[in-house]
């Protein structure tokens, strides 16, 4: 009987299963940071609860922190309020917290890996959605809401429905992998499949295109499964994994002996199947930019906005969304996308601001100034990104250029912090949401990939950045 | 939780589709640390205007909405963020059912650990509710929406059904099975964070 990764996973973490019923699944990890928490730990607290597995929890700050300088006081009430409760419950608890001035802060799914504290094979939650991200280790990862963070840590389990599998065949070679990254291939596959292709599945990255990626190119991909209704999405762990968490600062002790473990074991039998199954061939994909307000209404660098009704496709409900959407951006329908200017840009999230994403972007950056009517910021996605990028230099660069360069967090992702955009400021964002009023109310969002989000801050628009490199 | 009992309740139409939780509640209403108190935040964008009066042409802020408890909405509802605030905006705005075609994954699951019913139904049955102006009878134990002589039925987990209409605790339940768990964890190899 075969059996896929996520399969494997599974049934390896399973507690209590009876027909018919959800089953009690076991987690190995569980990260906590300010805004989806302080509700479970009041629930906690009316009952009399404990957190059962201290051991396997840990908690930052990430949403709502400042990017500006940290020795400053916090002028945000509300913000202060809900950091001051998580540091509370942590010390209540007995949880580690890696706080607000702590060299392990940073944007929860880019620290995980960072420190070792993702595992291949294991089940990872965490009451965000993006949580996927750690997925590109092999793990079974996913977001989770407040009453399942206080479940998880009341009792370590959750009750689950087995989702159904979907596999995402990338074959082929890209053509420029400088100018067309991970972020252009899962937002082509997102475009395709749309936003509610993977609901009630976890997909399963394969094939050449992805063994070819970097770790940190894999969480990039793996990150955005939920903008395509996925609660998680994986990767076959590969030397290139196990290398990656290697002397992490949480690595376990016994490592070789897991890897060895890992090896041949944690991937999908030959021939076992998936429920769902779709095969994208890389080496046609473009550079991408976002054109609405939902991560699958994306065009090629090359193209223009498409009419409603090329793509609603007869979807009368596909269209009306389109003509929202276009209202929202203020764009005009067959407008080419390198026309679209920009008033801002934002390199930052755990989609994109690890060390590689910002290596590339300064590539394009360096020796050159943003345009004049373009403010533009950097906010790395740790304070272990931060410090590894200054000590390359890459900080400098930036400046120079005039790029703001930040404090780690969410930052500009969502706006919960002072970084937002004002009504009408169009970006160009390297984060996973459009939505509407994501990044400020009445912010205009194009999703794009960091070398792309550098080289329109210099040109003051988007551009066909394989005519860059 | 209140066990969920009957809802006789005139029907809210909301034809959007893949309604994101950042809509329904926008992220700089998150900082709350309770669970109360989100309802008049609800749809905060489009139910106000940049002064924060109220939009005459949004659907929530037509009062002869004002008690209705049921949503009807179109494709993928609640997709994006896992917050589970817009569950709890929805709630304390009123909503105690949200009917939809489809929902997202996180959200759907939110709904339950909050008393608030999300019944998946296909285009043509929301068609004709949403022709109804009257109040409409849904009953979760008979699982059925009644309208006038007519009916719709639904399906739920039985498990979800039951711990609706007792109203019954997630986490009491889990902690019955506290054996399991406990010998999940001896039987097992998992390793500590932090040793």
């Amino acid at each position: 009987m075969t059996e896929t990764l996520f399969e494997k996973i599974w049934n390896s973490h399973i507690v209590v299963e009876r027909e018919n019923e959800p089953s009690l699944v076991y987690i190995d990890r569980h990260l906590v940071h300010e805004v989806t928490s302080p509700q479970a730990f009041d629930g906690l607290r009316v009952n009399h609860r404990k957190v059962r597995r201290p051991d396997l929890t840990v908690a930052t700050i990430d949403h709502n922190v400042p990017t500006t300088d940290r020795s400053l006081p916090m002028i945000d009430e509300t913000s202060s309020t809900q950091i001051k409760t998580l540091e509370k419950n942590c010390k209540d608890f007995g949880i580690k917290l890696f706080g607000i001035n702590h060299p392990n802060q940073g944007i929860v799914h880019v620290i995980g890996p960072q420190l070792g504290i993702t595992l291949p094979g294991s089940t990872i939650v965490c009451g965000d959605s993006h949580t996927s991200t750690q997925g590109a280790f092999g793990a079974f990862a996913f977001g989770i809401g407040t009453s399942e963070v206080e479940h998880t840590l009341a009792t370590q389990t959750l009750w689950l429905e087995k989702p159904k599998t979907f596999e995402i065949l990338a074959t082929g070679k890209r053509k420029n992998s400088f100018a067309v990254t991970s972020k252009d291939i899962i937002l082509s596959i997102i475009k395709k499949i749309g936003t509610d292709g993977g609901a009630g599945h976890v997909l399963e990255y394969r094939g050449d295109a992805i063994s070819d990626l970097s770790m940190e190119q894999r969480m990039t991909i793996c990150n955005m499964s939920i903008e395509a209704g996925s609660r998680a999405g994986l990767i076959a762990p590969d030397e290139k994994t196990f290398d990656y968490l290697n002397n992490r600062q949480y690595t376990p002790k016994n490592y070789n002996d897991l890897v060895d473990g890992w090896k041949n074991n944690l991937m999908s039998d030959t021939n076992s199947k998936f429920d769902k199954s779709f095969t994208i061939d890389v080496e046609k994909i473009e550079p991408q930019v976002s054109w609405g307000t939902n991560p699958a209404m994306v065009s090629d660098i090359t193209g223009k906005i498409p009419t409603p009704e090329e793509f609603g496709q007869n979807n009368e409900i596909q269209i009306q969304s389109a003509k929202k959407a276009l209202t929202y951006m203020n764009l005009d329908p067959e407008t080419p996308i390198v026309e679209i200017s920009i008033d801002r840009v934002f390199i930052g999230s755990c989609t994109n601001a690890r060390l590689e994403d910002l290596i590339d972007a300064a590539k394009i950056v360096k020796g050159k100034t943003v345009n004049s009517n373009v403010d533009a910021m950097v906010v790395p996605g740790s304070q272990m990104v931060k410090l590894e990028a200054e000590k390359l230099g890459l900080d400098k660069i930036f400046k120079d250029a005039n790029f703001e360069w930040r404090e780690s967090g969410c930052s500009m992702c969502l706006g919960m912090n002072p970084d937002i955009l004002k009504p009408g400021e169009r970006c160009a964002s390297t984060s996973n949401r459009n939505f509407e009023g994501r990044q400020g109310s009445g912010g205009q969002t194009h999703l794009v990939s960091p070398v792309m989000a550098a080289a329109s801050a210099i040109a003051g628009h988007f551009v066909d950045v394989r005519e860059w490199s | 939780m209140k066990p969920f009992s009957k809802i006789i309740s005139i029907i809210t139409p909301f034809d959007k589709a893949n309604v994101d939780t950042d809509q329904i509640i926008p992220k700089q209403f998150l900082k709350l640390i309770t669970k109360t108190g989100f309802g008049k935040f609800l749809f905060y964008d489009w139910r106000f205007d940049h002064e924060g009066q109220p939009k005459n042409d949004f659907i929530l802020n037509n009062s002869n909405y004002k008690d209705s408890q049921i949503l009807i909405t179109n494709e993928n509802f609640g997709c994006g963020s896992s917050r589970e605030h817009a569950v709890w905006a929805l709630k304390d705005f009123g909503f105690n059912v949200i009917i939809s075609p489809s929902f997202a994954d996180i959200f759907y699951s939110n709904c339950f650990k909050n008393g608030v019913l999300p019944i998946i139904l296909n285009i043509d049955e929301i068609k004709k509710l949403l022709k109804i102006k009257d109040k409409i009878e849904l009953d979760l134990n008979s699982q059925k929406i009644i309208y006038g002589d007519e009916f719709i039925n639904f399906e739920i987990d039985s498990h979800r059904k039951i711990r609706l209409l007792e109203g019954l605790d997630d986490i009491d339940l889990t902690l019955k099975e506290n054996e399991q768990i406990g010998n999940f964890e001896k039987n097992s190899s998992i390793m500590p964070i932090f040793e």
